[in-house]
């Protein structure tokens, strides 16, 4: 189902020109047709030099990719589970990976425990157009899982209280 | 500072014409980094560059899609990104959320139906930044902070066909 991939773990930087790209596109890319001739001719900077260092960025894993976020209610998907796995800290890598594999998973993290609080280190989430299909995602994982997880839960949202998507600061930027 | 949205409870999702669900997937999934890059995309689906850019813009016009450019991934561009969650009494809830919000540091917050109820991302222009976020978090709502920082990612790709 999906075919979306990204990449990470290269541990780049940015020279001051990559930063302005950034800052200049935090809101969006232009749309138009050249759209790295409109950002050099805002930054005085020319189309083919923005170009190759958006390549680069993305290659180095700074950019993802360049793409539509949806407002996924807006799509259907109105239920968003958090699902969180209590693993077994010797099989969570693997199982980690396998559950990260499942086509309806689009996040999959390992995090920390906080006992006495918080005992889940699996973290996968789950998008549905409803709660069933959602339980019915989460069953799938469980399964996935066996006897390596000893409890699971799944925290649905119910607001979103903030979304702006990650910002540089502009002065440390300008600096 | 933000609004609280609400889940749209009754909102049906919206019907799509055969164009616009072409663009929704297509352009979830990346814009190929070529000299121009709307063209080649509208090649792709047979559509004209003009219907794309229309069709994309009317999308992010009517808020079915939130945005339209490069994802960043902060922990690559050398800066920390972390989750937190925060267990809020509800007579504290607005308060809180309003306190929270307002940071720039703070990328997404949602509420989520759970003992622990709030759950943000941070963001910050170096990794030492969190430790100082959280604590400042920790003394202006006066809740701990649980710091949930990813210790190994296994996946991501978000992507919702329509």
């Amino acid at each position: 189902m999906s075919t979306c991939t990204s990449l990470s773990d290269n541990g780049a930087t940015l020279d001051e020109q990559d930063r302005k790209l950034v800052l200049a596109t935090q809101a969006g890319l232009p749309l138009v047709s050249a759209p790295w001739g409109a950002l050099g001719e805002q930054l005085g900077m020319n189309p083919e030099d923005v170009l190759s260092r958006f390549q680069r960025m993305q290659q180095t894993g700074v950019i993802r990719r360049v793409a539509a976020v949806p407002d996924h209610y807006k799509l259907g998907y109105r239920f968003n589970g958090m699902t969180v796995w209590d693993v077994r800290d010797d099989a969570i890598s693997d199982m980690g990976q396998r559950v990260g594999e499942l086509p309806f998973v689009s996040h999959c993290y390992r995090r920390p425990r906080h006992l006495p609080y918080w005992n889940y280190n699996l973290f996968a989430m789950v998008h549905g157009t409803s709660r069933d299909e959602v339980e019915a995602k989460a069953g799938q994982i469980r399964k996935l899982l066996g006897d390596t997880s000893a409890g699971d839960t799944i925290l649905y949202s119910s607001a979103i209280l903030k979304k702006t998507g990650l910002r540089l600061r502009r002065e440390k930027a300008t600096s | 500072m933000s609004a609280v949205t609400e889940r749209p409870e009754t909102d049906t999702p919206g019907t799509f014409t055969g164009l616009e669900r072409a663009v929704i997937n297509r352009l979830q999934c990346g814009l190929p980094l070529v000299r121009y890059p709307y063209a080649a995309v509208a090649e792709e689906l047979g559509i004209s560059e003009a219907d794309l850019l229309h069709t994309l813009r009317d999308l992010l016009e009517r808020k079915v899609l939130t945005r339209f450019g490069p994802m960043f991934h902060a922990g690559e561009m050398g800066g920390g990104l972390t989750l937190a969650a925060m267990r809020i009494p509800e007579p504290d809830f607005a308060r809180v959320t309003g306190q929270v919000n307002q940071l720039d540091e703070v990328a997404h917050n949602y509420r989520r139906e759970h003992d622990l109820n709030m759950w943000f991302v941070l963001a910050t222009e170096t990794p030492e930044d969190i430790d100082r976020v959280i604590a400042d978090i920790e003394a202006v709502t006066g809740y701990p902070v649980y710091n949930m920082p990813k210790e190994e990612e296994f996946h991501v790709h978000l992507y919702f066909p329509v």
